[in-house]
């Protein structure tokens, strides 16, 4: 038996493809059966998610800037991330949908399909007319850290402001890569998906064990300093039509909001400057915004010299350079990914040229990745050296999530939500 | 609340105008978003140059999109057990009857090493005891034996498959949907040294191989127009492949 199989395997070798090699037999009372494909997800369901997200958008706005219920946007966030969450496993979501989109704007073999794009653009108009209340109580990711921020601490202003820079910087890493299809890494590096799965590997096991330890501690790492779609929530949140205001009618100017704000998000009243003072920020100003092209300009060159250690991300640049390394002999050993490449007979010239042009959008893509770094150093800069008056503690519209804690504070408020029984502070004379 | 009482500052009128400008941008976005998904259906469709209302499956072309594996590029590294973001792994190893040469000898079934022609399960290629073997009838002296896969136990580990391709090469892995998460990335994907997975149409949401798509057509034309199969529509990759 063995010396007949050696045979029959040496006459595979010899014809790859012959599929009549042992034909099927025709049985005499036996029918040969279909093999079985299970039906994918009813495509109602995704309806169903879509109707959810409206819904909850509706409802976090309605509670967060007429409502004004800390409670409800709390029970909301448990809900969303209960459905969203461990329901939906988290997929797909506006911050990952980002990748969608710009795969989509710059790959024309690519189209988001149209759940993806919806997902992507409701929180942003929702965010257009009444503040980030996505990020209050539907997103899951938000949910879960906000239920986790048990004993938050006051961050420094600075560290917070230097590290929100991370959050643009990963935007433009995030929508470099999608675009020129080497890697998806908002959902690779998504620290809380896994928690919803209820797997993952080690290292993203350790990454969401690191970010809820903190989160105990520091209110909404993720969301602060590194959440590429909250990024361009806040800029969008800066024009909002609504936004969740503080006290209801007149600030009393007791500092409670802002001790009360776990996420650093309270403008407190400008101080008046003295004419000295202001000359100086004056100057500083103009400085700054000179030394903003210089800033793009430098970055832009940076991203440029980057482009060959960037481009390695893309899965063609590394099977090229692999190839390229046996080919040389500089490598012994191959690796499932050549042997891959070479079953499928494609010539490593065909390989090397798309390559070079995915280097080639890399030269473009570093560059334009390394100018928004730029930029958003310059904008921060400027942004520091400009003074708004205040007369008012306010929400950092920007920065503000909408989860409504200040409202618990606020004294203001107190007779308003019955905590206190006071006649009306309103009326009194 | 008290927008409607405060006097029209320049900054409220910037911060107005800048609100309505990123809206148009965010319309114009998913508007040209949309436009290009819908231009990409057309390019899918089945029977181009006809309009949507003459064809069948005209709502097919804007449905959903789901990753499945191209048992044509696919090398049964194994990486499809230990990737998935499930425990047990969406993909499932697949026999194809109509491909399938009920061999009593099957390279997918026992080990070509150390090979014994008993069922035992120190015998048996497949880690999990998921292939159950199930003898048909002799034919001229030789047993035939149909080898089903209980997917309930099946790891994706690929093992049946590398051994069938010894063979007729009717054992192919395939995603199952009833199971996949759909990740927006799907982590196997990243995986794949082969580049074997794909987005397909949530309507035709298998891919075979060549040999098994041909011995599927010949099976079904065999069986004349009594049962009709599934309709095979080409993506659009394929398309593409065929017409360079």
């Amino acid at each position: 038996m063995p010396l007949v199989l050696m045979l029959l395997l040496f006459a595979v070798e010899q014809a790859v493809y012959a599929a009549d090699l042992f034909p099927t037999p025709e049985f005499s009372n036996h029918p040969i059966p279909q093999s079985q494909t299970p039906a994918p997800r009813p495509s109602w369901q995704e309806y169903l998610d879509l109707a959810f997200l409206t819904a909850a958008l509706a409802a976090a706005s309605f509670l967060a800037v007429k409502g004004r219920s800390r409670t409800g946007l709390f029970l909301l966030s448990i809900v969303s991330l209960a459905w969203l969450g461990f329901w939906r496993k988290g997929c797909v979501c506006p911050i990952g949908a980002i990748q969608n989109v710009a795969q989509a704007l710059f790959d024309k073999d690519y189209a988001a399909g149209g759940m993806v794009i919806a997902v992507f653009v409701l929180p942003l108009v929702f965010t257009l007319f009444f503040g980030r209340s996505f990020c209050a109580s539907v997103c899951p990711l938000g949910a879960v850290q906000e239920l986790v921020a048990v004993r938050p601490v006051q961050i420094p202003t600075w560290i917070d402001h230097a590290l929100g820079l991370l959050a643009y910087i990963y935007l433009g890493a995030a929508a470099l890569f999608a675009a020129t299809g080497s890697a998806w890494i908002i959902c690779r590096y998504d620290p809380f998906v896994g928690l919803f799965r209820l797997t993952s590997s080690a290292a993203m096991l350790a990454l969401s064990v690191g970010f809820l330890g903190v989160g105990l501690f520091i209110g909404r790492p993720y969301c602060r300093w590194l959440c590429p779609y909250g990024a361009i929530l806040a800029l969008l949140s800066r024009v909002s039509w609504r936004h969740l205001k503080i006290p209801p009618k007149q600030c009393v100017q007791c500092r409670l909001c802002e001790d009360a704000c776990p996420y650093g998000a309270i403008l407190r009243p400008t101080v008046v400057l003295s004419p000295v003072e202001r000359m100086a920020a004056r100057r500083r100003l103009i400085v700054v915004l000179c030394a903003a092209p210089l800033l793009i300009a430098t970055g832009a060159l940076l991203g440029f010299g980057m482009r060959s250690s960037l481009a390695n991300m893309h899965p063609t640049v590394q099977l090229a350079e692999q190839i390229r390394l046996e080919e040389t002999g500089w490598v012994k050993t191959r690796s499932d990914a050549t042997e891959a490449f070479r079953g499928t007979g494609e010539s490593v010239e065909s390989l090397s040229a798309s390559a070079d042009k995915v280097l080639e959008k890399f030269g473009l893509g570093g560059c334009l990745f390394g100018g928004w770094v730029g930029l958003v150093f310059a904008v921060k800069v400027t942004q520091l050296s400009l003074r708004r008056r205040r007369t008012d503690y306010e929400p950092d519209r920007s920065a503000c999530v909408s989860c409504g804690r200040c409202l618990w504070y606020c004294p203001e408020e107190h007779p308003r939500q019955e905590f206190i029984q006071i006649q009306s502070i309103y009326n009194m004379p | 609340m008290s927008h409607g009482e405060s006097p029209i500052t320049r900054r409220r009128m910037l911060g107005d105008a800048t609100r309505y400008v990123a809206l148009g941008g965010i319309g114009s976005l998913s508007a040209w978003l949309f436009y290009k998904q819908s231009g990409q259906a057309a390019a899918a469709c089945p029977s181009s140059g006809s309009t949507c209302d003459e064809c069948s499956q005209a709502a097919g072309c804007r449905l959903p999109r789901i990753w499945q594996l191209d048992p044509n590029r696919c090398i049964a590294c194994g990486r499809c057990q230990t990737n998935c973001v499930l425990d047990l792994s969406a993909v499932k190893a697949v026999n194809c009857f109509a491909l399938c040469g009920y061999c009593d000898n099957c390279t997918g079934y026992f080990p070509t090493k150390d090979y014994v022609l008993d069922t035992g399960a120190e015998n048996q290629l497949c880690p999990t005891g998921a292939i159950a073997r199930k003898y048909i009838e002799k034919q001229g002296g030789v047993p035939y034996f149909e080898y089903t896969i209980d997917e309930s136990l099946c790891i994706a580990c690929g093992k049946c498959v590398v051994g069938c391709r010894l063979m007729n090469g009717s054992l192919y892995l395939q995603v199952r949907h009833d199971r996949c998460l759909n990740c927006n990335e799907c982590s196997i994907a990243v995986a794949c040294p082969a580049e074997a997975f794909r987005r397909v149409l949530v309507d035709s949401p298998r891919l075979l191989s060549r040999a098994a798509q041909a011995a599927e057509e010949a099976l079904a034309r065999k069986r004349g127009a009594s049962t009709n199969p599934p309709a095979t529509r080409k993506s659009s990759i394929e398309r593409k492949e065929e017409a360079s």
